[in-house]
């Protein structure tokens, strides 16, 4: 299994730093809704990657994973919809409660297809909503061109959060040696694109 | 010059300088979140300076006094006293001394700022490692009563006087302590065990340790996060110390349901992480 390295915990320390940033600073002056779901899901990237830097790769092998590689999405998802689509908020809501309680029942109660299924489409809405409400509000002229960003970001997330996943369910993409060689660039790249397109937008 | 820097090298490890590096910063940042007016160079080097040495000389005489203790356990044998490389007598010389000029400097500069340092001094030396250490694992709340007085000793000194959120910031040092040293205990207990320290895991076993540790990180937040809004963090900051406690509640949690050498190393680690950063958030909102 590959170790963690400094490098590797030179970028997940700037990513925690950015992350910490989001949290402190980047969503000052919004509304509960939005500043509680930005507050979860930019704070679970910041103690996951202090858990990574302290603990190693290793810290992957925790069932708790799929949680939390859920639980970030999600929130932003949510964050940006109640920031965003304001009307929606309710629904989006009720959909990112029901979508989280299906993901740990079928993963602890009910595991094997049903479990992918409800991952693959709780992770799908939550990860086409990130990638495509920035970009969209941004071609329509509803937000500065910069929070297209956000949009770049979703698109990274997306891909870590398949990887992962992938590998969780024994089926991975790319060796597991690859995937943690990638990911801490990947973190640290999606962190900066939702950073950048928050600030811009 | 030779002879210097070789005394240098032999004497540095004395003061485990990781550790007194984390106090000296909760003393400035207490002294911080006091937000002063009138904050000027002098005084914060003469804190800086003060406590530095204080903390330094407590840590020198807790060496002094364990050498016999330390001299039985692997990973202590080769500190510089039961290695042989400092007798014991110039290490109670140079401890007695630094401790003198340190808590000597704290009371030229304000009269219950010094009492606080000599306080915390007389704690950690007189109560916590020659009183109570070798007789019960209890001690170490008397350990964390004297880890939480720099931060307290910095408070007095900003504002000149005693209040509520100097103690409560005090209070989530030492609740903190716990979480530090008996994580610590439980990795090292083999150690411990075989020179005859109590401790918590020798004492109340594992599990029991465990369950403590989560108890008192709880309270811990809790106390950083009122002192906090005490202070008047701004909402942002407050945010991020609750994202930063709830990580060590995380992990204090999973290391007493689902326990591991590795989980209680990540607490461990994290322990520490999150009083400097709790003391860096405290300290940089007092420059805001």
């Amino acid at each position: 299994m590959k170790k963690i390295s400094v490098l590797d915990r030179i970028l997940l320390l700037i990513t925690g730093l950015l992350a910490a940033y989001q949290v402190a600073v980047g969503c000052d002056g919004l509304r509960t809704m939005p500043i509680t779901s930005y507050t979860i899901s930019f704070g679970v990237l910041l103690v996951a990657g202090l858990l990574m830097i302290i603990l190693g790769f290793e810290v992957l092998d925790s069932p708790l994973v799929v949680i939390v590689s859920t639980v970030i999405p999600l929130s932003l998802s949510l964050g940006l919809v109640s920031e965003r689509l304001v009307n929606f908020t309710i629904p989006y809501l009720v959909f990112v409660v029901i979508g989280f309680l299906a993901i740990v029942i079928t993963r602890y109660a009910i595991p094997g297809k049903a479990a992918t299924i409800v991952l693959a489409v709780v992770h799908g809405v939550a990860g086409m909503t990130i990638f495509l409400l920035p970009i969209i509000l941004s071609l329509r002229g509803d937000a500065p061109g910069g929070f297209a960003l956000v949009g770049v970001g979703g698109a990274l997330i997306g891909v870590g959060g398949l990887l992962l996943s992938f590998l969780k369910g024994g089926k991975p993409i790319l060796s597991r040696d690859t995937i943690m060689t990638v990911l801490p660039s990947l973190l640290l790249l999606m962190t900066v694109a939702f950073v950048a397109g928050f600030a811009f937008g | 010059m030779k002879t210097l820097t070789n005394k240098f090298k032999q004497y540095w490890p004395l003061i485990k300088s990781l550790q007194t590096a984390l106090l000296l910063i909760t003393g400035l940042a207490g002294y911080m979140s006091a937000r002063c007016p009138y904050t000027t160079r002098p005084v914060v080097l003469g804190l800086a300076g003060s406590l530095f040495l204080a903390i330094s000389g407590s840590t020198v005489l807790n060496m002094w006094y364990d050498r016999d203790i330390d001299a039985k356990m692997p990973r202590t044998s080769k500190r510089p006293l039961p290695a042989g490389e400092i007798t014991s007598q110039e290490a109670l010389i140079f401890g007695l001394a630094i401790s003198a000029l340190g808590v000597g400097w704290a009371l030229t500069m304000d009269l219950l700022y010094g009492a606080v340092v000599f306080a915390g001094l007389f704690f950690d030396v007189v109560v916590y490692s020659i009183w109570l250490k070798r007789r019960t694992a209890w001690s170490i709340v008397w350990g964390g009563i004297s880890g939480g007085m720099p931060i307290l000793a910095g408070r007095v000194l900003g504002l000149g006087q005693l209040d509520w959120v100097g103690i409560t910031l005090s209070l989530a040092v030492l609740f903190w302590i716990p979480t530090h040293i008996l994580t610590f205990s439980m990795r090292y207990h083999q150690d411990y065990q075989s020179a005859g320290v109590p401790t918590f895991p020798s004492t109340y076993g594992f599990q029991s340790t465990r369950v403590v540790i989560a108890v008192s990180s709880v309270i811990a937040a809790l106390a950083m996060g009122v002192a906090a809004y005490g202070v008047g963090m701004t909402w942002g900051y407050l945010r991020l110390m609750i994202v930063l406690s709830g990580g060590l509640l995380v992990l204090a949690i999973s290391s007493t349901v689902r326990p591991s050498e590795r989980t209680n190393f990540g607490l461990f680690k994290y322990a520490s992480l999150y009083m400097l950063s709790s003391m860096l958030l405290l300290f940089s909102e007092g420059i805001r």
